[in-house]
C-alpha cells in the first residue's frame, strides 16, 4: 500500500484524513495538544495568536451547520481567518468538478482546507492536489472518517475515564453508515482499550466489521453488560423504514437507550451521542439529559479538539 | 502478398507446438508449404503466436468519441498483438440496431488493422424489456447477444430473450449480477469496503445471479458465455455446470487474476472497476481456474476512460480500464507464476478464445487466417502514459514493469504493427 498520506516526510501530521494509520504518540499529542486549549475557552478572551495571518476555507459540499460551527470558532479562537464555502448549493451545482474548485481556492492562497464531502475518500483526492504548504482536515467523508469527531470522542473518554486499557466501550445503533463509528473504532484500538463492542440489528452492521477489532452483538442488553462507555450513533430518518429497519418505534424498542438498558452498564458509565440526537429513537430523553449523559460536554471539548488538530497541521 | 517468418519460435497452443521454426504465409492464410516470399521477417528471439483473440474491448464508437476513437483504439489492439476483438453493445446509442453495427463494422474494416466483431444488444436499448432484432442483426454481423454491464432484472425477460436465441442458435453472452444486490455498490463487500466506508457488492450478487442464469441454460439450452467471472464461488458454479454438459463457457477479465481489494488502496480509481476487485480468495480461484480451464479465457475488458471522470471519489468516478495493450503481459505474468508452459498460457486469449466466438482464426495451422503476433517475451517494459497507444490512459497497473513487448502483429497475411 502507498506513503500514508496523512504524514509528511518526517512521520508528522500534515492532513488529518483518518484516525486509522495514525500513530498513538500523534493522537496523544492531539488529546494534550487540546487539553492545553480547553482553558482558552474559558477565559474572558477567548482567542491565541497561533494562527494570526492563516486562511482556514470551511469547503462543505455537503451540508451541515454544527461541525462547520465548530470548525470556525475554533479557527477563530486561534486567530485565523475563516471563509466559509457552501459549495453544495454553489460551484459545483454549476458543474464545476471538485479538483477545479480546489483549485481555485488554492489560487486565493488558502493554509488549511476543512472538507467535507458526501463521497467516501474525497479529501484523500483533494490531498493529492494540494500544494505543499496546504493541509486538508477531513469533517467527514461519505461512510468512511470524521476523524475529528472521533478525537473529541476520544478526548471526552480519557476526560471521565483517564485510562483507556481497561474499558469496555459499546458503540450501539447504525454502525453500517457511520464515519463516526469507524473514527472512533480506529481510535480506541489504537489506544489500547481492551474490549470494543458494536451493538445493532445485522441490517446496520458492515460485512467483516470484526476485521477492525471489534465484538459485535445484536442482543443489546447482553452488549450493555459491564460498558464503562456507551456511545449511540444517530440513525438518518432516511434509514427508519425500508429494507433495515422496521420503524423506528422498533429500533428504540431493541436499540433505543433506556434508563432499564442503562442499568446494565457500570455504575459509572458515561454516556455519549455525536448529535443531533433523535430523542426517543436512539436515546430516551430521561438519559439524554440524565447524571451519565456527557453529550453536551462533547460539544464543548470538540472546539478545543479541532483548535488542537489545526494549529498542529498549521504548525508542520 | 506471400510472407515468411523465418527462425522464431512458433507457439500454436491448439496443437500445442512449440518449436523454433519459419511459417509461411500465403494469401492472408497460413501456409502448409514453403512458398516463395515476397517479404521475409527475421523472427530470431521472438516468440510466434496467433494473434490475440480479445472477447471484450470497448472502441467506445459509436457515440464516446472523446473518451476514446476507432482510430486510436484500433491501433492500441494491434500495438498489443490483438488481432481480433469482440466488442460489448454498451455503446451509445446501444448496439440494437442494424444501422449501428453496419457502420461500427465499416468503419473497422476501412482501417483494416484488427478484426472487430460486434456483440449486439439482448434488448432494445439494452433495458432490459423488448427483444432486439437478433436475426436481423446477426445478419449485419453481430456474432452474439448480450447485457454487457446491464443485467435484466425481470428474469420472465431474460428466460424469454435466451429461448428466443437458442431458436436460431445465436450464443447469449451474460454477466451474473443481480443488480438489486449489487445496489449502490462500487466495491467488494468485505472488509477494505468496509475500513473505506465504501457501499458493497456482496459476492453472492453474482452467485445468485449465476444459479437463476445457469436454470435457464438448463431449460432452454441457450449457448451461454458468462463474463467477467469475480468470486471462487462462480468458478466452483462453472466447473459443476460443465461436468454436467451444459453449453456453458466464461471469461475472467485479466486484472481480476492480479488484483484483489487490497489494491484499492487509499481510494485508487483506476481500480474502480465492474465487478469489482474481491478478496484475496476470489484472486486466487479465478487464477486457478483459468489454468485449469473452467475458465475458458481471459480478456482486457479494455473500458478507455477519460481522466476527468476518473479524477473523482471512487464511488463517483467511472468504472472501466484501459487493457488492450496489457492482455498479452499480463496473461504472461499470470502464466509464468503458475508456470504452465507458455503454449498454455496463450491459449487462455488465442485458441480457446476463438473456440467461444466461433472463429477458426486463434491457431498457426495450414489453412487458417494468418493473425500472428511475433513478439519479445523476455523484453520488459514500463507502463507509463507514452507507452500506451489508447487513449484510455486508465489502468491499475500504471508504473508496473512487465514483460513482454509485442514486435510486430500481421493480420490476414499483412504487417498492421511493427515496432
Amino acid at each position: 500500500m502507498a506513503h500514508n498520506p496523512q504524514l509528511n516526510a518526517r512521520g508528522e501530521l500534515q492532513h488529518l484524513l483518518s484516525i486509522e494509520g495514525l500513530p498513538r504518540e500523534i493522537l496523544v499529542q492531539i488529546l494534550d495538544t487540546a487539553e492545553s486549549f480547553a482553558g482558552v475557552t474559558e477565559r474572558e478572551v477567548k482567542k491565541v495568536p497561533l494562527m494570526r495571518g492563516k486562511s482556514v476555507f470551511n469547503l462543505f459540499f455537503e451540508a451541515s451547520t454544527r461541525t462547520r460551527t465548530t470548525f470556525e470558532i475554533a479557527a477563530k479562537r486561534l486567530s485565523a481567518d475563516v471563509i466559509n464555502l457552501n459549495v453544495a448549493v454553489s460551484s459545483q451545482s454549476k458543474g464545476e468538478s471538485l479538483l477545479d474548485t480546489v483549485a481555485n481556492l488554492s489560487a486565493m492562497q488558502a493554509d488549511v482546507f476543512v472538507v467535507r464531502h458526501a463521497s467516501s475518500g474525497a479529501p484523500y483526492l483533494i490531498t493529492r492536489h494540494v500544494k505543499a504548504h496546504e493541509h486538508v482536515i477531513n469533517a467527514g467523508d461519505g461512510r468512511h472518517a470524521h476523524p475529528t469527531q472521533g478525537l473529541l470522542d476520544l478526548y471526552t473518554i480519557r476526560h471521565y475515564k483517564k485510562d483507556f486499557t481497561r474499558l469496555t466501550v459499546g458503540i450501539v445503533g447504525d454502525v453500517l453508515h457511520s464515519r463516526v463509528a469507524r473514527s472512533l473504532i480506529h481510535g480506541l484500538t489504537t489506544l489500547g482499550v481492551p474490549e470494543v463492542r458494536v451493538i445493532g440489528p445485522q441490517t446496520l452492521m458492515p460485512a467483516g466489521v470484526e476485521a477492525l477489532g471489534v465484538r459485535v452483538f445484536h442482543d443489546m442488553r447482553a452488549g450493555m453488560k459491564d460498558c464503562d462507555v456507551v456511545v449511540m450513533l444517530r440513525l438518518q430518518n432516511e434509514r427508519m423504514t425500508g429494507p433495515l429497519l422496521p420503524s423506528a418505534q422498533e429500533f428504540f424498542k431493541n436499540y433505543g437507550l433506556t434508563a432499564d438498558k442503562l442499568a446494565l452498564a457500570r455504575p459509572d458509565a458515561i454516556v455519549m451521542h455525536p448529535g443531533p440526537m433523535n430523542r426517543g429513537v436512539e436515546i430516551d430523553s430521561p438519559v439524554a439529559d440524565g447524571p451519565h449523559s456527557v453529550i453536551l460536554p462533547q460539544v464543548t471539548f470538540g472546539i478545543a479538539v479541532r483548535m488542537a488538530v489545526m494549529s498542529i497541521v498549521a504548525g508542520n | 502478398m506471400n510472407l515468411l517468418i523465418k527462425g522464431g519460435r512458433v507457439v500454436d497452443p491448439a496443437s500445442g507446438r512449440d518449436e523454433v521454426g519459419d511459417v509461411y504465409v500465403a494469401d492472408g492464410k497460413i501456409s502448409g508449404k514453403k512458398e516463395k516470399a515476397d517479404q521475409t521477417i527475421d523472427a530470431k528471439g521472438l516468440v510466434v503466436a496467433p494473434g490475440l483473440i480479445d472477447l471484450a474491448a470497448r472502441l467506445r464508437e459509436p457515440g464516446q468519441e472523446y473518451k476514446a476513437t476507432l482510430e486510436s483504439e484500433m491501433d492500441a489492439a494491434v500495438a498489443g498483438g490483438v488481432t481480433s476483438l469482440a466488442c460489448p453493445p454498451d455503446t451509445h446509442p446501444p448496439l440494437d440496431e442494424p444501422g449501428l453495427v453496419d457502420m461500427l463494422r465499416r468503419r473497422a474494416k476501412a482501417l483494416s488493422r484488427a478484426r472487430v466483431y460486434p456483440v449486439g444488444a439482448l434488448t432494445v436499448k439494452l433495458a432490459g424489456e423488448r427483444l432486439t432484432e437478433m436475426s436481423v442483426l446477426a445478419d449485419a454481423g453481430c456474432v452474439a447477444f448480450s447485457q454487457a454491464n446491464v443485467p435484466i432484472t425481470d428474469t420472465q425477460v431474460l428466460w424469454r430473450a435466451m429461448q428466443y436465441a437458442a431458436t436460431f442458435g445465436f450464443p447469449v453472452w451474460l454477466r451474473a449480477e443481480d443488480r438489486w444486490l449489487a445496489g449502490d455498490g462500487v466495491a467488494h463487500d468485505g472488509e477494505v469496503a468496509t475500513r473505506l466506508g465504501l457501499p458493497g457488492i456482496p459476492a453472492f450478487a453474482e452467485s445468485i445471479a449465476l444459479a437463476v442464469a445457469l436454470h435457464l441454460v438448463r431449460a432452454t439450452g441457450t449457448r451461454t458465455h458468462f463474463c467477467r467471472l469475480s468470486t471462487a464461488a462462480a468458478v466452483d458454479m462453472i466447473r459443476a455446470a460443465k461436468r454436467e454438459g451444459l453449453p456453458v463457457s466464461c471469461d475472467v477479465a485479466i486484472h481480476h487474476v492480479h488484483l484483489c481489494e487490497l489494491d484499492l488502496g487509499y481510494y485508487d480509481s483506476s481500480c474502480r472497476l465492474e465487478p469489482p476487485l474481491r478478496s484475496q480468495r476470489d484472486r486466487e480461484a479465478l487464477a486457478a481456474g483459468l489454468a485449469d480451464g473452467t475458465i475458458d479465457c481471459a480478456v482486457s475488458d479494455h473500458t478507455p476512460v477519460d481522466d476527468n471522470q476518473k479524477q473523482l471519489p471512487f464511488a463517483e468516478a467511472e468504472p472501466g480500464a484501459t487493457g488492450l495493450e496489457l492482455l498479452l503481459p499480463l496473461a504472461l505474468k499470470w502464466g509464468a507464476a503458475r508456470k504452465l508452459p507458455l503454449a498454455r498460457t496463450l491459449a487462455r486469449v488465442t485458441s480457446d478464445a476463438a473456440r467461444v466466438l466461433g472463429v477458426r482464426s486463434g491457431r498457426i495451422e495450414a489453412g487458417a487466417p494468418a493473425d500472428l503476433v511475433l513478439f519479445d517475451p523476455l523484453e520488459i517494459w514500463r507502463v507509463v502514459p507514452a507507452a500506451l497507444r489508447s487513449q484510455g490512459k486508465n489502468t491499475p497497473f500504471m508504473g508496473y514493469e512487465l514483460a513482454g513487448r509485442v514486435r510486430t502483429t500481421i493480420v490476414a497475411g499483412n504487417v498492421v504493427w511493427q515496432v
